[in-house]
């Protein structure tokens, strides 16, 4: 029972770490149908920037957390306004690609200014398990856990019910009606990257707390699988990426607990494959047919 | 739809002209049928039991108001969209299951409300294409040279340009499509699925954007084609005096459902086409 | 723009017997055309060995130059999918990877089993030739497979999810072939441990041969009824579906085809580097044969050629300095795709009887210089020539 409830622990906290990630593809991908390849290499700069307030400055956890985010934050809008707002009305496949150069830029970069040996992150707390009655719980999955039903949760009102997020609704909806609707696109766009960019923030830091490593290349696995979330719940859709990351996490934490865990790739691309052939937009995704 | 309805006959004729096939065309069986044709959108009916019947070398028109459903017929008829109920049959061959392609090689071509053309190809190659099904060539033929490749090119290059010159664009055919005035883009269309030898031609729009000019030459070249291909021409219009001037039969729909069908000068005169177009005085 | 297009006013293939009508353009013969082209290879070629046997080029330059070659044959082979038929799949490196280790196990066993050495392999008797060329015909072949496995459900799927689910299935193959060895219980691919003892058999001649065949063929295919049903989909699938294009069966011939030709590559590349393991074949791979093609210009087999000759050769050329390199890179693309996305070269291609036929014409670009506002259209020109 003991190991059951870990496990299942173990599953959620790596999901909820996914989800957090595949939020930001989406919301990326929402508004500007882009798949952001850099994405994930945003969670390895937040990472580093938690090892570097950490173990170089020894400043406090929470400085760390906070930096970290804000750090996040500052690339993706950064990210956003040299490589891809030049190409608005370029070729899709353009875009594509200077996302794959600004991820290519972002290890190479990390690698040159790091070394390419991972750099271990300090604990953020002394605390290692919390007791629920007899059963002891890993802090950090708790606290992974808690951290993304919180952002979910924030999220989803922020695009429902604030301003800034209907006008995000609006320009995935039709940019050029949205700009004749006095909406700021650009702005708008930025603000989208800038909340993406954070939720990985916030991921980067929770993966520190999980796996303790920062390398220039972590972004590109935990990216990928994040992005898998994200289609496989429906790209554009955030309890599609919640629940894709959930998905994700538990289909590699049953793979690896049944000791198959150099099959655990192969098994959540398989599954994507699957969800994919029966349902062509993911799980929650809207079917968009072309009118003929 | 109650079921009883499939027992009967197609009903043809909702106006007072017993049968509208044309009377030279009586001969065989018509080369395009609908029976009871519709189609839902989630819970809404966009077409509802629509019926034709079509001669080897009818030219018909189908007129309604924007949003009336028209341009969902003729997806309908070449299985863009898959009918909710009721048969399509071309020359007697129920299209049911069949692909989009596979539709026009049992002999139906149409061309686009919103043009269509392989705009980076050249206005041969867009033909071409057309004529792919006809090519008979096997690949390794074609990627080795062989001699039948060259025989191939060179016949259909000659079918091609002769195509071309029904519209007088052999001149365009090296310039890539997407280029062309137009008005050209319309006919190049039209050419291309000529191309694929159709039974019937299901014309949407083509004379959108066209100038009264224009208009009036592309009424004669669909007779032209008419006379010179032995095929009937089904085409979705607003101009009327095209629609007036060149159909045998025209049908009026609104709110997906054929409200009237006759001669057009049985349509001009009946008062629920008024009606559907102008609405009706005392309700509105 | 009637007037100016009536001077371009040419047919698309000349049939050699007929002369050129009155007004027309001379027109090369289409055997002269071939002849051409073909002495062009040869020449190529003979210096190029010439080159290396007398020493001017070195060991190392020709191991270079032959994976160059591979990349070539890549980068044209995804353009066919990418460029002819507008898909982004993103498992390139997949489909070469199964050629790769077709190739190389197909390759070690007839040698085995034909009493073929290594070194015969290296020095080329004739029978390790014809191994050889059986053994990429049959790593193509399987690579083949592999796409008319993976084609057939990844093509019903459109646009973004196309690319993520070939991304998908060449993940899966890579997992597959670093595990298969100890799931069957014998020797096939040794896992992460790496298939060793490949013989050397990529020379410059094998390599580039089968360069120019494989441009060859994809021209062949791109300029005849299939190309063009091919090309048809990429500018409007639901258009080509109603003039009767199969676009089922066409969109996978185009990604099964793409595929031989990167199981062939696969195949060239194992015997240019000896060793191969399923990490060589991972997701960056497909994504840097995917930056050759785009570079290029999509659409352009010149371009994906050029492209994927500069991306082989810079990192090789900026060794010196190695830190840098991927940065200098990463910053290049993304410059490229801010001043030029649409590639370098966009879709024009290069043709040697085209400009003959200038020549014969005495049509030169200068000549019309004044005629600026024509221009735009004799642009498009070119790149419907290069369309053909």
């Amino acid at each position: 029972m003991d190991i059951f409830l870990s496990q299942v622990l173990n599953g959620l906290q790596l999901g909820s770490i996914y989800a957090l990630v595949a939020l930001g593809y989406t919301m990326v991908y929402g508004i500007i149908l882009l798949l952001n390849f850099a994405h994930g290499d945003i969670i390895m700069v937040g990472a580093y920037v938690s090892w570097l307030v950490m173990a170089q400055l020894g400043l406090n956890p929470i400085i760390a957390i906070l930096l970290s985010v804000v750090a996040c934050t500052l690339v993706g809008v950064l990210i956003d306004k040299v490589a891809y707002a030049p190409l608005r009305n370029a070729p899709r496949l353009s875009i594509l690609i200077t996302a794959i150069g600004v991820s290519y830029f972002l290890e190479n970069g990390a690698q040159l200014v790091f070394g390419a040996d991972p750099k271990v992150v300090p604990a953020f707390t002394d605390v290692s398990t919390i007791k629920l009655g007899d059963i002891a719980l890993s802090f950090p999955a708790v606290v992974t856990v808690l951290v993304t039903v919180v952002a979910t949760i924030a999220l989803t009102l922020l695009v429902q019910k604030s301003k800034l997020g209907k006008a995000m609704r609006a320009v995935s909806e039709d940019m050029g009606a949205a700009r004749l609707m006095g909406i700021n696109v650009n702005s708008t766009i930025s603000f989208t990257f800038a909340v993406g960019s954070a939720l990985a923030g916030i991921g980067a830091v929770l993966y520190a707390m999980a796996y303790t490593q920062a390398s220039p290349t972590m972004g590109m696995m935990l990216g990928t699988k994040a992005f898998v979330a994200a289609v496989l719940g429906g790209i554009g859709s955030i309890p599609g990426a919640v629940v894709g990351g959930l998905i994700v996490g538990f289909a590699e934490m049953i793979v690896t607990w049944l000791g198959l865990s150099v099959w655990k790739d192969a098994v959540v691309f398989l599954l994507l494959i699957i969800v994919l052939i029966v349902k062509p937009t993911g799980i929650f995704g809207k079917t968009m047919s072309e009118k003929v | 739809m109650p079921s009883d309805k499939k027992k009967h006959r197609p009903v043809l004729v909702q106006v007072e002209t017993p049968n509208l096939i044309p009377e030279r065309d009586l001969g065989s069986i018509p080369v395009l049928q609908a029976e009871h044709l519709g189609i839902d959108f989630g819970g809404l009916t966009a077409v509802d039991d629509f019926n034709i019947a079509m001669g080897r070398t009818e030219i018909s028109g189908l007129i309604g108001p924007n949003g009336a459903g028209k341009t969902t017929i003729f997806n309908l008829l070449t299985n863009v969209y898959k009918p909710t109920r009721g048969t399509v049959l071309i020359d007697g061959y129920d299209t049911a299951g069949k692909s989009v392609a596979d539709v026009n090689r049992m002999g139906i071509a149409r061309t686009f409300q919103n043009i269509r053309l392989f705009s980076k190809m050249t206005v041969e190659q867009n033909v071409l294409v057309g004529f792919g099904n006809t090519m008979k060539t096997h690949l390794i033929t074609d990627m080795l040279r062989l001699p039948g490749h060259w025989k191939q090119e060179a016949e259909f290059h000659d079918r091609a340009l002769e195509l071309l010159d029904i519209f007088d664009m052999r001149t365009y055919a090296d310039t890539l499509a997407g280029n062309l005035p137009y008005g050209a883009q319309r006919r190049l269309e039209i050419l291309r699925a000529l191309a694929t030898g159709p039974k019937v031609l299901l014309l949407d729009e083509p004379a959108a954007g066209m100038n009264p000019a224009e208009t009036e030459e592309l009424m004669e070249n669909i007779q032209k084609i008419r006379d010179e291909f032995q095929i009937a021409i089904l085409l979705i219009e607003h101009d009327m005096s095209l629609v007036m001037g060149v159909c045998e039969v025209v049908g009026v729909l609104d709110y997906g459902k054929i409200i009237a069908k006759g001669t057009p000068e049985q349509i001009q005169n009946d008062p629920r086409v008024i009606e559907a177009y102008l609405g009706k005085q005392e309700v509105k | 723009m009637e007037e100016e297009l009536m001077n371009k006013k040419r047919p698309i293939i000349s049939t050699g017997g007929r002369g050129p009508a009155a007004g027309e353009k001379k027109r090369l013969p289409m055997a002269a055309r071939y002849a051409i082209n073909a002495v062009l290879v040869l020449v190529v070629l003979v210096i190029g060995e010439l080159m290396i046997d007398g020493g001017a080029i070195t060991r190392y330059q020709s191991t270079v130059l032959e994976q160059v070659g591979v990349y070539i044959i890549l980068a044209v082979s995804l353009n066919i999918a990418t460029g002819y038929l507008g898909q982004l799949p993103l498992g390139h490196a997949g489909f070469m990877s199964v050629g790769a280790y077709g190739c190389a196990i197909f390759v070690m066993r007839m040698g085995d089993l034909l009493g073929v050495g290594m070194r015969d392999f290296t020095t080329g008797t004739p029978l390790s030739i014809l191994i050889v060329i059986a053994g990429l015909v049959f790593g193509g072949l399987c690579a083949a497979i592999a796409g008319v496995i993976i084609g057939i459900p990844a093509l019903r799927l459109k646009g973004d999810y196309l690319a993520i689910i070939t991304l998908a299935f060449a993940e899966i193959i890579r997992v597959v072939m670093l595990n298969i060895d100890s799931v069957l219980g014998f020797t096939l691919t040794r896992g992460a441990k790496g298939l060793t003892g490949i013989p050397g058999y990529s020379s410059f001649l094998l390599v580039f041969g089968c360069v120019a065949l494989v441009c060859f063929l994809i021209h062949t295919m791109m300029k005849s009824r299939h190309g063009r049903a091919i090309l048809a989909i990429r500018d409007n699938e639901i258009a080509a579906e109603a003039s009767g294009v199969n676009t089922t069966y066409y969109k996978t011939l185009a990604f099964v085809v793409s595929a031989f030709f990167a199981g062939v590559a696969g195949g060239l590349y194992a015997g240019c580097i000896g060793v191969l393991q399923p990490a060589y074949f991972g997701f960056m791979k497909s994504i840097e044969i995917l930056v050759m093609v785009v570079l290029g210009g999509m659409g352009s087999m010149l371009g994906s050629a050029l492209s994927a000759t500069v991306l082989t050769i810079l990192p090789e050329a900026l060794r010196a300095f190695s830190e840098y390199r991927m940065i200098v890179y990463a910053v290049v693309l993304i410059l490229v795709m801010i001043f030029r996305p649409q590639g370098l070269l966009g879709s024009y291609d290069f043709s040697l009887s085209r400009i003959i036929e200038r020549v014969m014409n005495r049509d030169f670009p200068w000549k019309k210089k004044a005629e600026s506002a024509a221009k735009e259209a004799a642009g498009e020109g070119v790149s419907a020539d290069a369309e053909r």
